[in-house]
């Protein structure tokens, strides 16, 4: 009956004319199945969460508000569409600089997907649920028909048609490779919605709608990644580490064993890889001594293992296949600018 | 049925129940779609339950990992039970365990493309009667660590069987309380290494082909530092003359081939009662971390090594660290079998043989700087064996008695 009634209020969006603003009013009659995001064990399929009225399009319900991130994860050059679910009357308490605490009953969806407008094609979508007892991961795998995805539970690899690296073996991640990355001390956590990777205009709208308690201090301090060329580059570099590496590169991540700690906040130039030796890096260290040496990019293990898609030696292990250049480009610049002596 | 059959059967399933009442065997054969069900298996693994892997090989694409306490990976035997990694395409080992009270039983792996089995955070793992190897042999391009439990406490490898990792075939890294014994290690850089532990027994262990036997070292700028408290005994420790082809960077690159025992910037150790012979560098090695380190928090000395009764066999007669085809020269062609670098206290070696010593002063001095000389540390009196038998929890052990 209910998916009746949305079927009209859709097409007559359609019908319309001005389908996205037409729908957006449409859209506030669906609502999040906070049971399915509360207590199902694991829900089957991405629509048994209510988080979108239109999936494939990637319209949220209410209550689910799309974001971005100013630098983002690299994930073989997917574009990704995230959104964060607060259930109503609860809110999200903001904490410095650092992830916004989301209540119990929240929710972070992240769509996988390539190619734009007509030729979008979904791959997959995680989602991040906040439970009485902590945060899961699901991974969910979209059909080929781009009506439904289902839980993926054990990952899948598909051969994927990408714009920039044409065809690849893409890699949706098992449910224990999510939190592989999403664990400090073990506990699933959410990685992104840091408040100093997220707008301060977002923040503000988030603040206004009463979905976050309060502007945190530091919103928006990392640069936005399309504008790096205009950032200082010291900030670039660091911000790209801080969210494509240090999930597992600090003290409490996977790669804890290792001593590199690669967060924004880390100043040690040792633990931020300066002069480090590696650890355990096995083949990965290329036949080079340090993670960084400073002014030499070519004898840096840090950008011989990011510019590897070789598994054993390529970094990040999980989450990608192919290198990201335009990384690899910054760290590259930021290493070489050091001054040799200073550190 | 009839009421007495029910009776009956609830009974016995009363007197088997000494796992868990709800605890489960879940049997995966090899085949198409392994990759799927096995870590499907892993994954919606409870407690206590039991994923027995059928004999055959596991053709694999990705690396598989495991995240419930608990839980028992059981193959056919370490040759029967083969997970094939030959065609992996990513992840950084063939299997990683992240959970508490896991035992891993009777399987093989092969050829994962970085390492083999790492376990981190798991505390009271078992490794028993594993086989990972690289079947080319020693490679380059060969994993790192054959099995490589790290950051974790009581940790126990038993009769396991590594071959060509590129850096150590047993490789206990940063964890607490551990015992490696009846294992073997051939054909790795290092065969067997404790590194920056506290706490281990190494023994009953055969190093044979590696580049370094057993190594026991601590190394600086990482987050469990001071190493101490290990044992080294009753291994046969020979033949470990492979080259060294680890990538340089790691510090296993620096062991010089032709190693037995080499001891590294560690506190209170015991070599006692092995066998050694053969090892073309020296049969034991004690010595200061090599390089330099603004880290204050670390202590790059050797500091209170003991050894003592150990059989001597033929060693240094082609030794292969810094210097070393000088150091053959000087000392008509073969050096003796336990070297010290000078560094360090109370290092202490009652083997009955002279030791080399290169007369450093400080760690990380240029071989220019060496003062070597044949010097006799066996020291004033009987020495006593000091350090305490680890012991690890009784379910651990009860896991190799079955």
């Amino acid at each position: 009956m209910k998916r009746l009634s949305l079927a009209i209020l859709g097409a007559a969006a359609l019908s319309a004319g001005s389908a996205i603003a037409v729908q957006a009013t449409a859209i506030e009659v669906t609502v999040v199945n906070d049971t399915a995001v509360l207590e199902t064990r694991m829900p089957r399929a991405l629509s048994d969460y209510g988080f979108f009225t239109d999936a494939a399009g990637q319209i949220p319900s209410a209550n689910v508000t799309p974001y971005r991130l100013n630098t983002p994860l690299y994930t073989d050059s997917a574009s990704k569409l995230r959104f964060a679910y607060v259930p109503k009357g609860k809110q999200a308490v903001a904490d410095g600089e650092g992830l916004l605490k989301f209540p119990v009953g929240s929710a972070l969806i992240k769509t996988f997907a390539y190619g734009e407008g007509e030729d979008r094609r979904l791959i997959e979508t995680r989602v991040l649920l906040h439970r009485a007892d902590g945060w899961l991961a699901l991974p969910y795998k979209w059909n080929d028909e781009q009506t439904e995805a289902k839980l993926a539970l054990v990952g899948a690899r598909l051969d994927v048609d990408t714009p920039e690296h044409g065809t690849i073996s893409y890699r949706v991640p098992n449910k224990n490779q999510c939190k592989q990355c999403h664990s400090i001390d073990d506990t699933v956590v959410p990685i992104g919605p840091k408040a100093r990777n997220l707008s301060s205009d977002w923040m503000a709208a988030m603040v206004k709608a009463g979905h976050v308690d309060a502007m945190p201090q530091g919103t928006g301090a990392l640069p936005v990644w399309e504008h790096r060329q205009e950032a200082d580059l010291n900030d670039t570099a660091r911000a790209y580490l801080d969210v494509n590496c240090a999930h597992c590169h600090q003290p409490q991540g996977k790669a804890s064993n290792s001593g590199l700690d690669l967060r924004w906040e880390q100043d040690d130039p040792t633990s931020v890889g300066i002069r480090k030796r590696p650890v355990a890096a096995g083949r990965g260290s290329g036949g080079l001594n340090f993670s960084i040496v400073p002014g030499d990019s070519s004898r840096s293990i840090m950008v011989h293992r990011m510019g590897s898609d070789n598994p054993g030696v390529a970094m990040p292990e999980l989450g990608k296949t192919t290198v990201d250049k335009d990384g690899v480009d910054v760290i590259t610049r930021w290493i070489d600018a050091m001054p040799e002596k200073t550190f | 049925m009839n009421k007495l059959n029910r009776m009956c059967l609830a009974a016995g399933a009363l007197l088997l129940a000494a796992q868990p009442a709800w605890a489960e065997t879940i049997t995966i054969a090899p085949g198409d779609g392994a990759q799927e069900r096995l870590q499907e298996a892993l994954i919606l693994a409870e407690p206590g339950d039991e994923i027995v892997l059928e004999a055959g090989r596991f053709a694999l694409t990705d690396g598989l990992s495991l995240d419930v306490d608990g839980v028992t990976v059981r193959g056919a035997g370490m040759d029967q039970t083969v997970l094939d990694f030959s065609n992996q395409m990513g992840a950084g080992e063939g299997l990683l365990v992240t959970s508490d009270n896991v035992v891993l039983r009777e399987f093989g792996m092969e050829n994962s493309k970085g390492d083999g089995i790492k376990s981190k955070g798991a505390d009271n793992i078992v490794y028993y009667k594993l086989r990972v190897e690289w079947t080319r042999g020693p490679h380059e391009e060969n994993g790192a660590y054959a099995i490589y439990p790290v950051e974790s406490e009581n940790v126990l490898v038993d009769s396991v069987t590594t071959i060509a990792a590129s850096d150590a075939g047993i490789y206990v890294g940063q964890s607490k309380n551990i015992i490696v014994r009846n294992s073997v290690a051939k054909y790795n850089v290092a065969g067997i290494e404790i590194e920056n532990s506290y706490g281990a027994d190494v023994y009953n262990n055969l190093a044979v082909n590696n580049t370094g036997g057993i190594l026991v070292f601590d190394l600086p700028d990482i987050p469990q530092q001071g190493g101490r408290d290990v044992r080294v005994f009753e291994n046969i420790v020979v033949d470990n003359n492979t080259r060294n082809f680890a990538p340089e960077g790691n510090i296993v690159a620096s062991v010089p081939s032709g190693m037995g025992v080499m001891v590294m910037s560690h506190f209170n150790v015991e070599v006692f009662g092995n066998v050694f012979a053969e090892n073309a560098t020296g049969n034991v090695l004690i010595t200061a971390y090599p390089n330099e380190t603004e880290d204050a928090d670390y202590n790059p000395l050797p500091v209170n090594i003991l050894v003592k009764d150990n059989i001597q066999g033929r060693a240094g007669y082609k030794p292969a660290m810094r210097g070393g085809e000088m150091l053959a020269a000087a000392f008509g062609g073969t050096i003796p079998p336990v070297t010290h670098d000078g560094n360090g206290s109370d290092i202490v070696v009652q083997d009955g043989v002279p030791v080399l010593s290169l007369g450093f002063t400080k760690p990380a001095q240029p071989f220019t700087e060496a003062q070597p000389s044949v010097v006799d540390l066996s020291g004033d009196a009987d020495k006593p064996l000091m350090l305490k038998p680890i012991v690890l929890p009784e379910a651990m052990e009860a896991v190799v008695k079955q």
